[in-house]
């Protein structure tokens, strides 16, 4: 197998150069990758010593069974899947409403509406988050469940992508079902909303795996170590680096950490390619 | 409903009764959407700008001082070094993900297997959450044991305390970020070049253009609305940094490489003083909507002449 020149140039001759480069960064990109998991298949006396032992035998298992045996990233996998659910969940039954309202029926003020959805992806996150936080201490929000799933369902991206969907869908097979005498809520459920399923799942992917990545809320709304989601909870445990649980330990709770949003980024690679090209165009 | 409105038209009060009824359902459908939206986006929204107009702390006290934090923020030397590393931060980020996004799209941009593996590494690092990328880059950078460190004395040189370096913390925290971040650029671009239409090529091609010539005239003029929105992405989010410097640096060495976002958390959620965080907030926000302005304008700009 070989790799082929640049689209550019296709069918022209290889550019070493260009070749070396691009083996050049993906070595850049796979180093650290590799750094990590052979940190973690060694003990931890051994990388006490020297960390250059990570390159030779003897390997072991020891830190993955230490992780099963007892360890408080079970709790922080719960959570964070309990909020990344609970999230993806809830945008998608928001936005798909509120997509059908506005891509196709007519009520006062929907044009105004929709800007002010539009001005709202222009807002970032730090402007205002600190309001937010004192809203839900006035509320008592912090470290609950619904403190860390409530703010997710806010941003109107979700709605913008559901619209546009369903503006493009064609109106024949509504209007079918509205002479059938059939009720607005069912022509959505029973129609619309399976019709929408690639774009539920491109919608649903993307929010899981930015709710599940979020650090910066979590942070702030769960400081009860119960209630930490696993970014927060291996950002603790690497607060005291390498001291407590040892070099190979923190590194197999890295890979741990990161082995189930990995397997879903493989399971859905597709939809999220999908997803970005939409994006792009 | 258009069909609807259609087949009632002889009768102008049932038209009138159905859109009504489309009105009240479609209120109905945006609603519970709506209030999330007034009540955990917009009203933190208004109550930021207002309270960056308070003196209030987490004691619930709070005065009214005008524009007095906004004064304060410009005399205060560590807000103003915030600043001046968020804007280096972004120079140091924004560039090379444009470039180097391009260049992989550009290389990986076939069906070969090798290319297919290759893109799915690249974009691997983009779905871990910022908690596991400083795990590992701190193990890459850290002077005693690092992954760099161990090549460095292997070549006979020493270790670089890469963090610990008030002109090398941004930089190597820039590096951990485009490593992080590079998938979303490359990805736009693949998508991009995906659209470009292929007897474009064949055309040049029997005109005898050589691939640099193909890459001048063809590829690139037609993915420059795509380079336009990776900049704009990545201008967004840049500008944000904040979990790579709060976990990999604190800010430190003496502040080198405290990003604004940072020090809104330090101020707000550290010392408590809320109405000056947010007034720093608002300002961030400001310069993320004239950064992305100025971007988006100045392309339309270039392109409509």
């Amino acid at each position: 197998m070989t790799l082929r020149a640049p689209s550019a140039g296709a069918g022209a001759g290889r550019n070493w150069a260009l070749l070396a480069l691009l083996a050049l960064a993906s070595l850049a990109m796979a180093a650290p990758l590799l750094w990590t998991l052979l940190l973690s298949l060694k003990s931890n006396g051994d990388l006490l010593r020297s960390t250059r032992s990570a390159f030779s035998p003897p390997y072991t298992l020891q830190n993955y069974s230490d992780i099963l045996g007892h360890s408080a990233v079970f709790g922080w996998l719960l959570n964070s899947t309990i909020v990344s659910l609970a999230v993806t969940l809830g945008v998608l039954a928001l936005s798909s409403l509120a997509g059908y309202g506005f891509a196709r029926l007519r009520f006062p003020g929907r044009a105004v509406l929709f800007i002010v959805l539009l001005f709202g992806l222009a807002i970032p996150e730090q402007s205002v988050i600190i309001a937010r936080h004192q809203m839900f201490s006035a509320l008592n929000l912090h470290n609950t469940y619904r403190g860390l799933i409530l703010p997710g369902l806010a941003a109107p991206f979700g709605v913008f992508l559901m619209t546009q969907y369903f503006r493009a869908t064609p109106r024949e097979l509504e209007e079918a079902a509205t002479l059938d005498g059939a009720s607005r809520f069912k022509i959505f459920w029973r129609i619309l909303l399976p019709l929408s399923l690639p774009a539920q799942a491109t919608l649903g992917i993307f929010t899981f795996l930015s709710t599940w990545n979020d650090y910066w809320w979590p942070l702030i709304s769960a400081t009860d170590s119960d209630m930490y989601t696993l970014t927060v909870g291996v950002a603790s445990s690497q607060m005291n680096f390498a001291q407590t649980n040892g070099l190979g330990y923190l590194m197999a709770q890295a890979v741990f950490a990161s082995a189930p949003i990995l397997i879903v980024y493989v399971i859905f690679q597709r939809y999220i390619v999908a997803g970005v090209s939409r994006a792009a165009t | 409903m258009d069909s609807c409105e259609q087949t009632a038209a002889p009768s102008t009060r049932r038209t009138w009764a159905a859109s009504k009824s489309e009105a009240r359902s479609g209120l109905l459908f945006v609603a519970p959407y709506l209030i999330v939206f007034a009540v955990l986006l917009i009203y933190p929204l208004f109550s930021g700008i207002w309270l960056s107009l308070h003196k209030a702390d987490l004691f619930g006290g709070s005065q009214f001082i005008g524009a007095q934090n906004y004064a304060r923020l410009f005399r205060d030397p560590v807000f103003l070094t915030a600043v001046s590393n968020t804007l280096y931060f972004v120079l140091l980020t924004v560039p090379p993900l444009t470039l180097i996004g391009l260049g992989l799209a550009l290389a990986l941009n076939n069906r070969s297997r090798w290319s297919a593996l290759l893109r799915g590494l690249f974009f691997s690092s983009s779905v871990l959450s910022v908690t596991i990328v400083t795990l590992i880059w701190r193990m890459v950078l850290i002077p005693d044991g690092g992954l760099i460190a161990n090549l460095l004395t292997s070549i006979g040189r020493s270790p670089v305390a890469f963090l610990s370096d008030a002109h090398l913390a941004l930089p190597a925290i820039a590096f951990t970020t485009i490593w992080w971040c590079i998938g979303l650029p490359m990805m736009l671009f693949l998508a991009a070049l995906q659209q470009v239409p292929r007897d474009l090529y064949e055309a040049a091609r029997l005109d005898n253009a050589g691939r640099w010539r193909m890459l001048a005239s063809i590829t690139l003029p037609s993915i420059r609305h795509t380079a336009l929105v990776v900049v704009v992405i990545e201008l967004i989010l840049q500008f944000q940094l904040f979990g790579q410097a709060q976990i990999m640096t604190l800010g430190g060495p003496n502040n080198a490489s405290l990003p604004m976002v940072l020090f809104i958390y330090q101020v707000g959620f550290q010392r408590w003083d809320i109405g000056y965080a947010a007034a720093a907030s608002e300002i961030l926000f400001g310069m993320i909507l004239i950064a992305a302005m100025t971007q988006y304008f100045a392309a339309r700009g270039r392109e409509s002449r």
